[in-house]
């Protein structure tokens, strides 16, 4: 089985979630990423922010990912947002055309005020 | 060729660069060449539709091959194992990030459909391609290989929305999807047999990632590559008849 090389770790601030993403995001880390957007969505969350500040590397299965827990975020109407995306990854987002429904920020600071 | 997987995870080589409209180099003459120079890429937000994960499996049994050698053999050798009658035209340059593919598909009627992809991702173990407004949905497709404890499974994943209204019809009355199934199954089994796999055996997976359609997408409807081909055969005809090319 291909080894999965990724942490997703919550942190709650108020009403928001933020996931930290450490490592690769593949399309075998289904399980973590989902798990991580379970425990970043109990309660009253009406925002996901995703900091990939730590991430080493997404492939297209990832993206992948990224879609399928967009349409959870908005199946409960919450936003998501992403922020500490190398220049190179804000690409991928604007190839894909993920940027049209995911807020992109440089800093969680800067993610965590749009939130707001 | 461990390397080249380092190579690519650390510089994140494998994705193509954004591009604001396609571009379709040269492609033979026998080509139909509709509805993708100039088109944007539909995007995996876009399209009307239901979202659509849906997943094709064939296992390499009784065979020994890596995931990189399957992966390789299948950019190489792509069109060649689509069902009969449908034709992809890719730059010499095979299947590299950033590469636009002309697509000729057969469809009922003695229709071609023309439509097109991106390769917006390629690497040793996997290729993804996404498609031009006008195709038949909107989203993207991964082509992949990979090894588990008990041998090596190859994978075609789409993640995927009908782009119009018609198409969604097409796939709510059950030919869309059977259409699919057709021409995936006979592509990893056209696979898994170039490999030297007996009697391959194929399996799916559907999930319904998103049951809403998105309503304001319904006037995708007017770059339908059906329709846009469907009318453009008589001037194919004439063409034929007098020779123009």
């Amino acid at each position: 089985m291909p080894t999965v090389n990724l942490t997703a770790n919550v942190r709650k601030n108020g009403h928001i979630s933020i996931i930290d993403i450490e490592g690769e995001v593949t399309g075998f880390a289904e399980k973590i990423l989902m798990d991580a957007y379970t425990e970043a969505s109990n309660g009253t969350t009406n925002s996901i922010i995703l900091n990939f500040s730590q991430l080493e590397y997404l492939n297209s299965s990832g993206i992948g990912l990224l879609v399928t827990m967009l349409i959870r975020t908005q199946r409960v109407k919450q936003a998501l947002l992403a922020c500490g995306l190398s220049e190179h990854y804000v690409e991928i987002f604007r190839l894909t055309r993920l940027d049209e429904a995911i807020g992109i920020f440089e800093t969680e600071e800067q993610a965590l005020a749009a939130a707001r | 060729m461990a390397d080249q997987n380092l190579k690519t995870k650390d510089t994140g080589s494998g994705w193509a660069r954004p591009v604001d409209k396609l571009h379709v180099g040269e492609v033979p003459a026998e080509a139909i060449n509709l509805n993708v120079e100039g088109r944007r890429l539909s995007g995996l937000v876009r399209g009307f539709g239901q979202m659509w994960q849906k997943t094709y499996r064939v296992r390499f049994d009784g065979v020994k091959v890596s995931s990189e050698e399957v992966v390789s053999g299948w950019k190489t050798h792509f069109p060649n194992f689509w069902p009969e009658g449908n034709n992809l035209y890719v730059p010499l340059t095979g299947i590299q990030p950033g590469e636009v593919g002309l697509i000729n598909l057969s469809a009922p009627g003695g229709l071609k459909l023309s439509t097109g992809i991106l390769v917006v991702y390629a690497d040793d173990s996997s290729f993804s391609f996404m498609t031009p407004e006008g195709h038949m949905f909107a989203g993207m497709i991964t082509f992949s290989a990979f090894e588990e404890d008990d041998g090596l499974t190859a994978q075609i994943q789409m993640l995927i929305r009908a782009n119009d209204p018609l198409y969604e019809l097409s796939f709510r009355l059950g030919f869309g999807h059977k259409a699919e199934d057709v021409f995936w199954h006979g592509t990893l089994t056209n696979l898994a047999e170039h490999f030297g796999v007996q009697s391959p055996q194929t399996t799916q997976q559907y999930v319904l990632v998103d049951p809403r359609v998105q309503w304001r997408e319904w006037r995708n409807i007017w770059k339908n590559a059906g329709i846009r081909s469907g009318l453009y055969m008589p001037v194919a005809m004439v063409k034929k008849i007098f020779g123009k090319k």
